[in-house]
């Protein structure tokens, strides 16, 4: 009787479950009276804000579309957007040619938005912006730079009094777009960082301190005198951290801006492959910031459904056209016009 | 339903112990109860007449045989998880992969020998620390603490207990962290630098923090499970030995030490598994560098740590299913730690019962 009455009140509850799962999503297409259209997305972290902005306003805008994203970092994004879990993906780095290959369904990279890494610090007594060199930055982190009172850090830094104490290199713990932009504008500048470390969104950093997120580097610094580390520029901007310019291809010293990512991308624009997957950092051009990045949505071609493809078609359209003007208003900085131009010509493949 | 079925062979039996039970009542209930074994007690037959005790009972055995059982199936699957998943790694590195120091996801070289040594270290040094206090505390909220601050005390330590690590973390990164920089780093250098465990560069963030952090979420567990073994030591054993002449060190050595040390014991194993787990506190202080040095105020890297942090980005198979015997890694460690804390707890035993007699 006993066992009875448990056995009946598990399987109660569990229709109960059951039920509840299944009647949710009826329900809310019943409730929109059209079919309400679907679509998720998942991950990029650096991307969310600016994502989660652009699809509440199109969800606003556009009764019956329901998009939904996923901020889990890039490499999830990758995975689960291969692996069809989801049916778009976001990622900071371009995908590999093996990634691509290995992937179960065709995907079309495209840009979205940029963003940049900025060189940050804590230096009592200095409140300067600091300059900084590529080969310094590659040296304080590879440990041939020890001190603040290097010769080299002091040749670009006239008048500056630096202290003769020892350079605290931090770095991200977590894999993240932002160290992928970091260390592949490092092993380009560096031949001795790309043999020795290279690009990835973690690598065998030589020394130093690591930690977890844009938050955890920028109040490590915070809290260390004397430590130097790299930020998303959106980041440091919101905090209202000190960062120090850096010295681009052209050889000119750039403090790193919305108007200056977005230089350095229309630089690189002259020779973009048609895919788009392509590093812009170290981009030629005199104005150009030299640490600065692509953040791509990662379509299927064709997508999941028609009826989700026109949709999708649809957003990046709007995003194109509207999207775009809102970014620099949180710091990120917008496609230049002529990459406007060739993305409204690929988002036509997207069906 | 099944109540018509079983009460017509209950209920001839209930009436038969009745009758002579009542006759009997004034003079030898209770012996009666405890030694009819032919007949049912009052109690026995009052529980036959209210429910169906048979099926209650089978009901009861088998619904604890399968949670019982189930402990085996969760640990078997993890573990089945866990190795399948680091097939690629385990094929690609064998054993290598226990030995090596180089965790290189560029070139693809994975080796997990610095992210054990870094949880072995960090647990130990957290034990280490928090077993004297957690002990310390413990014996005085027992036997010296006055009665006014008992509560307060017990209540803060069990208070220790809920905060979530995350916060521990913060607090770590904000206030422990600059501490062992200016104040406690410079003082251990000075005096201890001589060891080689304390040596410049020290930046705060390092091993021994990440051994302090550790201590203090460790405490409160150590220090509540061992204060309840201690209590539980009946006080005529310890009036006993006051009796004897002894001091109160000495009755509390004697009377209460000797007599829960298992117990005491068992509460260390519980929070040297928690440190030994422990991912967000210390990936916050410890400073994720992944390298093996004698030198405790340095930087150092801990298996949970390694997953939290890279498993998100990872991509690639060979990244991935590192990562996961990294998992597996920390469960061997936690297995091969437990398994040494019971050996010596075994030797401990042998030498002091030997002792006593």
């Amino acid at each position: 009787m006993n066992l009875k009455m448990f056995g009946t009140a598990v399987l109660a509850s569990s229709l109960v479950v059951v039920s509840g799962g299944c009647k949710s999503e009826p329900s809310d297409t019943g409730a929109a009276n059209t079919a309400t259209v679907n679509i998720t997305g998942a991950g990029s972290t650096f991307g969310y804000p600016i994502y989660s902005k652009w699809f509440s306003e199109y969800d606003a805008a556009h009764p019956g579309v329901q998009m939904n994203y996923q901020s889990i970092g890039s490499g999830g994004g990758i995975r689960q957007v291969s692996e069809k879990v989801v049916d778009f993906g976001a990622s900071d780095g371009p995908m590999t040619d093996q990634q691509l290959a290995q992937s179960k369904v065709k995907l079309i990279h495209i840009p979205t938005v940029m963003g940049a890494d900025v060189l940050t610090y804590n230096l009592p007594g200095v409140t300067t912006d600091l300059n900084f060199a590529p080969d310094v930055i590659a040296d304080i982190y590879l440990g041939h730079i020890k001190k603040w009172n290097d010769p080299r850090i002091a040749k670009d830094n006239p008048g500056v009094k630096l202290p003769a104490k020892e350079i605290l290199p931090v770095y991200r713990s977590d894999g993240s777009g932002t160290t992928y932009v970091f260390t592949d504008f490092l092993s380009k500048v560096s031949p001795e960082f790309a043999s020795k470390v290279g690009k990835s969104t973690s690598v065998r950093w030589p020394g130093g301190i690591g930690q977890k997120g844009n938050e955890g580097v920028s109040g490590m610094i915070r809290n260390s005198p004397y430590s130097f580390g790299y930020v998303e520029l959106v980041y440091a901007v919101q905090n209202k951290m000190l960062y120090g310019q850096v010295r681009n291809a052209a050889g000119k010293w750039i403090k790193p801006s919305t108007e200056s990512v977005t230089a350095a991308a229309a630089a690189a624009s002259k020779d973009m492959p048609a895919d788009y997957r392509v590093s812009i950092t170290n981009a030629a051009g005199a104005d150009s910031y030299p640490i600065s990045s692509f953040t791509w949505l990662l379509i299927p071609v064709p997508f999941s459904t028609p009826e989700k493809g026109k949709v999708m078609h649809d957003f990046l359209e709007w995003m194109l056209d509207h999207g775009e003007g809102e970014a620099a208003s949180m710091t990120y900085a917008p496609l230049p016009e002529p990459v406007i131009a060739r993305v409204r010509q690929t988002i036509n493949e997207v069906h | 339903m099944n109540e018509p079925k079983t009460v017509p062979v209950d209920r001839p039996q209930m009436q038969k112990v009745v009758v002579p039970q009542e006759r009997a009542v004034p003079t030898e209930r209770t012996v009666e109860t405890a030694a009819t074994p032919a007949g049912l007690s009052v109690v026995r037959s009052f529980l036959l007449a209210k429910s169906s005790g048979r099926y209650a009972d089978g009901a009861f055995a088998s619904l604890m045989v399968v949670c019982a059982l189930s402990v085996f199936a969760i640990v078997l699957l993890i573990v089945f998880v866990l190795i399948s998943k680091s097939m690629p790694s385990i094929h690609q590195f064998g054993w290598r992969f226990f030995e090596t120091r180089t965790w290189d996801p560029v070139s693809g070289q994975f080796g997990a020998l610095p992210f054990i040594y870094g949880t072995v270290v960090s647990s130990l040094l957290a034990v280490l620390i928090a077993v004297p206090l957690a002990l310390a505390v413990s014996i005085f909220l027992l036997d010296i603490c006055p009665r006014f601050l008992r509560g307060p005390i017990s209540f803060l330590t069990e208070l220790l207990a809920a905060i979530p690590s995350v916060v521990y973390g913060l607090w770590g990164v904000f206030v422990l962290v600059p501490i062992i920089r200016d104040q406690v780093g410079p003082v251990l250098e000075k005096y201890l630098g001589w060891t080689g465990f304390f040596a410049e560069p020290n930046f705060g963030v390092s091993m021994f923090s990440a051994g302090v952090i550790l201590a203090i979420m460790i405490f409160p567990v150590i220090s509540s499970i061992s204060r309840d073994v201690m209590r539980a030591v009946p006080v005529n054993q310890r009036e006993a030995v006051l009796a004897l002449g002894a001091t109160r060190w000495e009755m509390l050595r004697i009377g209460v030490l000797r007599n829960s040390r298992m117990g005491i014991v068992g509460s260390v194993i519980l929070g040297l598994g928690r440190a030994l787990g422990e991912t967000m506190a210390v990936t916050m202080v410890i400073g994720n560098h992944p390298d093996i040095l004698k030198n405790l105020l340095a930087p150092g890297y801990t298996l949970a740590s390694v997953i939290a942090n890279e498993f998100t980005e990872a991509t690639g198979d060979l990244y991935l299913s590192a990562l996961i015997e990294i998992g597996l890694a920390l469960f061997l460690v936690t297995i091969v730690v437990n398994a040494i804390a019971r050996l010596l707890v075994w030797a401990v035993m042998r030498g002091n019962t030997a002792r006593a007699h």
